[in-house]
């Protein structure tokens, strides 16, 4: 009974979002205030029938109803609690719902805290919003219902894969479903643009907290993913390049290069067809991931082709979406003027060759991996895009970026000077030429090494003078520039920190990728082995039972200069129910390094296990390094001036006498 | 062989990932140059039953079979480039991680260069318009009919 109101709630949210899509579009059109107001309970009513969905395969989940197909597949009445509610989205029916919950709490925020949006541009932006609604609440409910029912209905389920019985990966999905699906955001908005025929700073400044929000969502849900992928799958390797992941980096990419556009657009009214242009490219790389991981396009083009039904609605969904944004684009793009003029060597110039290093890494992503499913298309031969390719184009980009990075922002709007940039980073060049000649001579390259280190030294040493010399340290008294530093705005705060965040993840992947040590070895109880100067005891294995797995937990000491630092106990699990195994290996993360332990199969005579153990530096640099760019992202978001919206700078008649807060 | 091939349906994820790394004790050399050389071709050879993992990461049975054809190509003398053509010459160029230079992948590695080089010139194609438009005209852009329509209704209202 429950999972039927789900159902039914599904299907009205639709019927909902047919009337949101459609009705407040032509009172814009026709400036009729009573179609438009449609909008905004609309979104609310959508929103709430979708949680009523939501809340009702949740509660199946919950209750182990395994008269639902989804459930039956998916679930186990002995799986933790935790998984039994992470369940809900880790299989395609339940995470689309997801995808759709959260595209309607999105719609539902603009209705609520967008009050001081015109309100033309506040009904097409929920019309749009809700258009995109339409097309995959049809989706879920004819390809994809959560709530078929099973008959006869069986004893218990088959369980979830074990890998994703993870707690990384149980918030994995819906941290990058709000980067995801916040960034339609953008895309209604730029699409309302488009129709309306106008950007101007005021619409920059109402799509740029949605598009921040949004991305850094995203950059934790990718963070969280490679942290799962590197503790989990046991080899210690964090990023694979894995089309997968590719699916989530695109829209990550296009979406950094949007958050710096829109800025542009903002203090400097240019630059916005190209940053609608992005907000449009962003989003429809979400979907696009959305379809490659989907539509099972990704195993074999022919798998495809066997069960088409779910891959050729989402591929319709997108070219639809593209497409007829592309068309609108052409047609009234060009309308779109930009007025603030610059020059190259300039804050908007620095900010441009960002969008062009963003842009760039995007399409590659893109072409590497669509490249091998259009050649297998067109039977035009089998390659494989690795990561070797990736690498290959992603460094040559990225180095001089971050020397750009570091020096983008001395310069001033409009017209920078260069000289005296450089000028200030003087001291910040001489630390970088110092630490890296030092680097060079105590790990003797790589240069690829060398060169991404001192990148991510000079990116951290320019973002700290930077943000001295806005606060005048040393310069002022320090009582002035404490007074300074507190009355900075929460948008510099945000910029430094992402920087600053970017610059020790760069060090940490550089390093992580060029010094790792590993030693595979089998070893007895009592033996040791000595990894990059620590020396891992092995203590024995024992057989453990935990609540629907049993496991071999290996224990080793760690010890360093004869000292025990650490005890590690990785596990090798078995789950049966799933019939599958899977790997925990055991960490013990320090400032410069992790230590890493996996335990494999013991050997024919069970007295000896493989055990695989590395060093591998920095790693908790990269984890560090996302979550600050993420605090930063959240403290930008938090800036005054996102929140009270922008000064309207054109009151329409009739709302002339409600005049916003001036920024 | 206890492979260990997991669907990972999560996100959709049509990924079939193996837990717990490949290579295993007892298949490496005992020289430690020659098994540097083997671990450093095998991470550029493609697992062809896994997606996208190499076979120095996977420990399903058809990667472990390709490590130890690489270990005794090189045992038998064969120089790097030797054994990754041998391999080829078995599985084709889709065992490849790293796309082989050749017509079909021109596109490929090509690609980015020219998307950069096409970017920038566009980049440039922008300020070099901007900076005419500087000498044409510097002030407002016009009004545009509706906001000429409201101006005038606003300046009617207005108190004299």
């Amino acid at each position: 009974m429950i999972a039927e109101t789900g159902h039914f709630a599904l299907v009205l949210a639709l019927i909902v979002a047919l009337v949101q899509g459609t009705v407040p579009m032509v009172g814009a059109a026709r400036r009729h205030a009573g179609l438009m107001a449609v909008a905004r309970p609309a979104a609310v009513i959508q929103f709430a029938l979708v949680a009523i969905a939501f809340a009702a395969l949740t509660h199946a989940y919950v209750t182990s109803d395994f008269s639902l197909i989804n459930v039956a597949r998916n679930s186990h009445s002995a799986k933790p609690m935790l998984y039994k509610i992470a369940g809900v989205w880790a299989n395609h029916e339940g995470s689309m719902l997801l995808w759709v919950l959260i595209l309607a709490a999105f719609g539902s925020a603009v209705a609520l805290f967008g009050r001081n949006l015109p309100p033309t541009l506040a009904a097409r932006v929920l019309g749009v919003q809700a258009l995109i609604a339409v097309g995959f609440l049809a989706f879920t409910l004819l390809t994809s219902n959560p709530f078929e029912r099973l008959f006869p209905v069986p004893m218990d389920g088959r369980g979830l894969n074990p890998l994703l019985q993870d707690p990384g990966l149980a918030f994995h999905p819906p941290f990058l479903y709000l980067g995801y699906v916040g960034f339609s955001m953008a895309y209604s908005f730029a699409i309302a643009a488009l129709i309306e025929g106008r950007v101007d700073a005021t619409w920059a400044r109402w799509v740029r907290p949605w598009t921040l929000a949004a991305w850094s969502f995203l950059t934790f849900g990718i963070g969280l993913g490679s942290w799962w992928a590197y503790y989990e799958l046991g080899w210690g390797g964090w990023w694979y390049w894995d089309p997968v992941e590719n699916a989530s980096f695109m829209p990550w990419l296009a979406g950094t290069a949007l958050l710096h556009s829109s800025v542009v657009v903002e203090k400097r009214d240019t630059l916005k067809g190209w940053t609608v242009f992005l907000a449009i490219v962003t989003f429809g790389l979400s979907l696009l991931g959305t379809f490659l991981v989907r539509s099972g396009v990704l195993t074999s083009v022919h798998a495809f082709a066997t069960d088409p039904a779910r891959g050729l609605f989402i591929l319709g969904l997108l070219v639809l979406v593209i497409g007829g944004s592309f068309a609108l684009f052409a047609w009234r793009g060009p309308a779109l003027r930009g007025v603030g003029l610059f020059r190259p060597i300039s804050r908007e110039g620095s900010l441009l060759i960002n969008n062009l290093v963003m842009t760039t890494a995007a399409a590659s992503v893109l072409l590497g991996t669509l490249y091998p499913l259009f050649l297998d298309a067109f039977d035009a031969g089998k390659v494989s895009v690795g990561a070797p390719f990736f690498n290959a184009v992603f460094v040559p980009l990225m180095v001089p970026m971050l020397a750009v990075m570091a020096v983008g922002p001395f310069l001033g709007w409009k017209r920078g000077d260069l000289a005296g940039a450089l000028g200030r980073l003087k001291a910040a060049a001489a630390v970088v030429v110092v630490v890296g000649l030092a680097t060079w001579a105590l790990s003797g390259g790589p240069v690829v090494a060398i060169l991404g280190m001192t990148a991510a030294l000079w990116l951290a040493v320019g973002t700290l003078t930077e943000f001295a010399g806005r606060i005048a340290l040393f310069r002022a008294t320090p009582a002035a520039s404490l007074s300074r530093l507190v009355h900075l705005p929460r948008s510099a705060w945000g910029m430094t920190l992402a920087h600053l965040g970017l610059a020790v993840a760069v060090a940490g992947i550089t390093a992580s990728a060029t010094w790792r040590t590993e030693s595979i070895q089998t070893l007895g109880r009592g033996e040791a082995v000595d990894v990059a100067g620590y020396t891992f005891t092995f203590l024995g294995a024992s057989e453990v039972s935990g609540p629907n797995y049993a496991a071999t937990r290996g224990v080793f000491t760690v010890a360093r200069n004869g000292a025990t630092i650490a005890t590690l106990r990785p596990e090798t699990r078995r789950y049966p129910v799933e019939g599958q195994q899977t790997t925990e290996a055991a960490i013990r993360s320090m400032f410069l390094g992790d230590l890493y332990a996996v335990i494999g199969d013991p050997t024919a005579d069970g007295e000896t296990f493989v055990t695989r153990l590395y060093f591998n530096p920095l790693v908790p640099w990269i984890w560090a390094g996302v979550l600050i760019v993420v605090v930063g992202g959240l403290v930008s978001l938090s800036d005054r001036r996102h929140r009270v919206g922008a000064p309207q700078r054109r009151p329409t008649v009739a709302a002339a006498g409600s005049q916003a807060a001036p920024a | 062989m206890k492979a260990v091939v997991a669907t990972l349906t999560l996100l959709g994820a049509a990924l079939i990932a193996t837990t717990a790394a490949g290579v295993e004790p007892n298949e490496m050399l005992a020289d430690p140059v020659m098994e540097t050389r083997a671990r450093d071709i095998s991470r550029n050879l493609r697992c062809l039953v896994c997606q996208n993992q190499s076979i120095d990461d996977s420990n399903a049975s058809l990667a472990r079979d390709l490590r130890v054809i690489v270990r005794e190509r090189l045992v038998a003398g064969d120089s790097d480039t030797a054994v990754i053509d041998y391999v080829v010459a078995r599985y084709g160029d889709f065992v490849l991680l790293k796309p082989p230079f050749k017509p079909i992948t021109y596109a490929l590695w090509f690609g980015p260069v020219a998307i950069a080089l096409i970017g920038a010139a566009a980049a440039a194609a922008f300020l070099r318009r901007r900076r005419t438009r500087d000498a044409a005209d510097a002030g407002p852009p016009p009004l545009s009919q509706d906001e000429r329509r409201r101006l005038e209704a606003l300046l009617k209202d207005a108190p004299e």
